[in-house]
């Protein structure tokens, strides 16, 4: 186990060097610098930025420099909000993407299982029918549609009770969060609830319930213990990756509702080739990314003792 | 999907329908207090935008959207328009713009200019934020770090009109040979390279404005990057800014004139810009003012808000590639375009925005002339749209190039609204010339840097003022200008350009303009498109709120609000 979860850091930080460099050599041959502005700057004012940027330097240097730099936790400073260092960003702005995310992936979590299980107990019938309908428009429709509809829905709520109900948009309070997390969440909530049905269906029928079921174990301990359990599994893998999407790809809601999480800087980094946000956004993400995986597996081995990891 | 096709309902757990309630409630009741548990979490994090709504007559409070986080906040680097609009409301320059757009006295009592200097007056007894005097050694010193090469700032160009302020920049020159002296504490003495006839109104600009020299180099590098690393000296100060959430501006209890300033806060407490999230917010009566586009007008009219128009001062033309090699040095190839160019249509069927006026020339209908405004004193070409014309002066192109067919690259940028514009152009020369139309889409940067490269035929393109005279839209298509990306060259334009800069007389130098708009349309420099307008909304309450096209914009700092009509 020790020798195992060795390996896979080892294997994740390969991964993210691979990610880092690709993003540095991809980033450079885009057309466009972080000096490039609406008013043309005269060739002295550009040498004397790229001068003090370190841009002037070859290629081949300036990526030696980023990785030693990396390799100490330092991501240097925006180039879009100079006198802000890159970590200090992140910093501020990723707690914010992780508690909309974490409320966004436990109420996806928590819904698709219920809403999955439920659609398996009742197949066919009118709550399946009418569930799968939903899980359909989740799947098709994309956030951004939800996210407007959603805050349109608010002001008129909010005409309606003649207060504000629920903040329109903006960051603060619990307030402020249920109605983001809500629209973030209902695409992984519609895919786990498909994903966790067909399981259901798949176990119920395997030979393991039967022998539970003939040895006379009761009834409630059937469905939660083993079927349950086992249904949970495929759902639980993918949990780990949608953590990182959902905190991600927060960039849409965030937008919409105002929300000062990392999924805007982001997507605004590479707008404005922000070279030291682009690196720090991309290499922490795609870490991240990694360690989910790396959690998932090792959160795989717990919960299903068969899995060896070897 | 791998689904058990055994007989389903035989296959359910008897009794699992309860179970799963029962952990239905638990996941509801683990959800609520997840909810509030990251609830208090948050709260360390200092992220809140609380708000009371968009005006509030009793604290004189007002609570706006920002379009954006302000990207820089030292006033001698700032170049974008949310920056300076901040920065507007809580620096003062040597001159400052009233609610009607008028110069008036900021920190300086009285002025003279000529054609080789300016000398300022400053108020005495003025002090920044902290309670430090304010000086003519703050402006000496803020003006010789915005040229300093190691500042490196995008807009030291706007002190080019002091003197060796362009050699200090390209480091040829010491920072100490600049200009500009402190005669003593409220004296300040500038020398002018050339004739600077709107030099008053240079100064109340962003890159201008004073800096505490002490404060400064206090901040070790920060200066300007949070509340607390800066000091102020106009009319506001920023009590707080949470980065990317919000920024709050309280009035400043040092500020020399501030019976005038009616506003206690001002509250930025959203950072949106999304429109139509904005404009919900504004129809909730979470913030004050509002912009609108072609699909909220609908919404706006149906409302029965009272909705604006702003001439924002920005010109927009197609550009056209001059460079050697190019098919577009034609004269009769652009001479054709020219003949289909209809910015009328362009402005009422594509755009359809109100507010756009269709584009005439490159010096926009706002300008100050002799007397009056410049375009009613010389006004432009007609545009003749003639569509035979052109079909003339294609086939004389064809001739002379030797092509049966011509196909040109349009650059264009990757927006809505761009994409509309570009796909208009295409078809409309593809339908009366035959001509084939490339489009090349670019974000933003990537436009920018294609534009600098010379790597396209025409493209969409649009010009801002940075200060308020004819010569911001007249030397942009001098030989020597960097923004000029086609590298249009007419000795003739420079020449007049030469003349308007070396004279202090208006005649002459609205001559010169007017000659330059003359022969930009003679010799199809550019392709006029419109002059950009605006549509907003804002809060019945809220009065007194400056909208300008050059200077600090939109401007609450003399705005008040007027208790609610019954």
């Amino acid at each position: 186990m020790l020798w195992y979860t060795t390996k896979r850091l080892i294997q994740g930080i390969i991964t993210v060097w691979f990610i880092a460099t690709a993003t540095f050599w991809a980033m450079h041959q885009v057309p466009g610098d972080p000096f490039v502005g609406e008013k043309a700057v005269s060739p002295e004012v550009e040498a004397n930025l790229k001068a003090k940027w370190g841009l002037d330097k070859p290629p081949l240097e300036q990526y030696w420099i980023f990785l030693t730099n990396m390799g100490q936790g330092d991501f240097g400073i925006s180039f879009a909000q100079e006198s802000r260092s890159v970590n200090d960003i992140i910093l501020e702005r990723f707690p914010v993407s992780a508690i909309l995310g974490i409320l966004a992936i436990v109420f996806a979590g928590l819904g698709g299982v219920l809403y999955g299980a439920l659609t398996a107990l009742y197949r066919n019938q009118w709550p399946d029918v009418l569930i799968i309908l939903l899980v359909i428009i989740g799947i098709s429709v994309p956030s951004f549609v939800f996210a407007s509809v959603g805050q349109l829905l608010l002001v008129i709520i909010n005409q309606i009770v003649g207060f504000t109900l629920l903040p329109v948009a903006g960051w603060g309070d619990i307030s402020h969060m249920l109605v983001p997390a809500l629209v973030l969440g209902l695409g992984t909530m519609a895919f786990l609830t498909r994903l966790m049905r067909s399981s259901m269906l798949e176990i119920v029928s395997a030979d393991f319930i039967r022998t539970a079921r003939s040895k006379g174990v009761p009834a409630a301990q059937v469905f939660s213990r083993h079927q349950l359990r086992n249904a949970v599994l495929p759902v639980i893998t993918v949990l780990g990756p949608s953590v990182a999407s959902i905190t991600t790809g927060g960039f849409v809601v965030e937008n919409i509702f105002g929300i000062p999480g990392l999924g805007q800087s982001f997507v605004l980094a590479v707008q404005q080739s922000d070279y030291g946000v682009i690196m720090g956004t991309t290499v922490f993400y795609g870490a991240f990314l990694v360690l989910m995986v790396i959690i998932v597996d090792l959160l795989y081995a717990w919960i299903d003792p068969r899995v060896r990891l070897e | 999907m791998a689904e058990a096709s055994n007989e389903s309902v035989a296959n359910v757990i008897p009794g699992s329908g309860r179970q799963l309630i029962r952990y239905g409630v638990y996941a509801v009741v683990g959800f609520i207090v997840m909810l509030f548990l990251l609830g208090q979490v948050n709260q360390c994090t200092g992220m809140r935008s609380s708000s009371i709504g968009a005006v509030h007559a009793g604290s004189g409070t007002i609570t706006l959207n920002l379009a954006q986080e302000p990207p820089q906040l030292d006033s001698t680097k700032a170049t974008d328009q949310v920056s300076g609009m901040v920065l507007g409301h809580v620096m003062e320059g040597l001159l400052r713009y009233d609610a009607d757009n008028n110069l008036i006295s900021g920190v300086a009592e009285s002025w003279s200019v000529t054609d080789t200097e300016a000398s300022f007056t400053l108020k005495q007894d003025l002090l920044w934020s902290n309670g430090t005097p304010i000086t003519a050694h703050d402006f000496v010193f803020a003006w010789r770090k915005a040229v300093d090469p190691s500042t490196a700032s995008q807009y030291a160009f706007i002190l080019f009109f002091i003197e060796n302020a362009r050699e200090i920049t390209s480091g040829d020159m010491p920072v100490e040979s600049l200009g500009v002296t402190a005669v003593d504490d409220y004296t300040l003495h500038v020398k002018l390279t050339e004739p600077t006839p709107f030099f008053l109104s240079l100064t109340a600009f962003p890159t201008y404005f004073p800096i505490n020299q002490a404060f400064y180099e206090s901040r070790d590098g920060r200066y300007g990057a949070n509340a607390e690393d800066l000091i102020y000296n106009g009319p506001f100060t920023i009590s707080q800014w949470v980065h990317n959430a919000n920024v709050r501006l309280e009035k400043n209890q040092n500020y020399w004139n501030k019976e005038a300033v009616h506003l206690n806060v001002i509250d930025f407490a959203y950072i949106l810009s999304d429109a139509n999230a904005i404009i919900n917010l504004f129809e909730s009566g979470d913030i004050a003012q509002a912009g609108l586009n072609v699909e909220l007008v609908d919404r706006a009219l149906r409302n029965r808000w009272d909705i604006r128009q702003h001439v924002d001062g920005s010109v927009f033309f197609m550009e056209i590639n001059y460079r050697e090699g190019r098919l577009t040095r034609n004269y009769n190839l652009r001479k054709a375009l020219q003949y289909v160019n209809d910015p009328s249509e362009l402005v009422n069927k594509v755009i359809k925005l109100p507010g756009n006026l269709p584009g005439e020339s490159i010096f926009p209908v706002w300008l100050k002339g002799v007397n009056g405004k410049f375009r009613e004193e010389f006004p432009a070409k007609p545009m003749m749209t003639n569509h035979d014309k052109a079909r003339e002066h294609y086939a004389l192109a064809l001739e002379e190039l030797g092509l049966d067919k011509i196909t040109l690259v349009m650059l264009s940028g990757d927006n809505p609204s761009a994409n509309k514009q570009s796909e208009y152009y295409q078809s409309k020369y593809a339908k009366v010339l035959g001509l084939e139309l490339k489009l090349d889409r670019q974000i933003f940067k990537q436009r920018l840097q294609k534009m600098t490269d010379g790597d396209f035929d025409l493209v969409l393109a649009g010009w801002g003022p940075d200060y308020a005279d004819a010569l911001t839209f007249g030397d942009l298509f001098t030989s020597w200008n960097e923004n000029n990306r086609g590298r249009y060259n007419n000795p003739e334009v420079d020449r007049q350009i030469d003349i308007a800069k070396n004279s202090s007389d208006p005649n002459v130098r609205m001559a010169a303009f007017a000659r330059v708009q003359d022969i930009l349309n003679e010799d199809v420099a550019i392709l006029m498109n419109y002059e950009r307008g605006s549509l907003y909304v804002v809060h019945d309450q809220l009065k007194n709120v400056a909208r300008r096209s050059v200077g600090p914009d939109p401007d609450y700092a003399f705005a008040y609000i007027v208790d609610e009509e019954s």
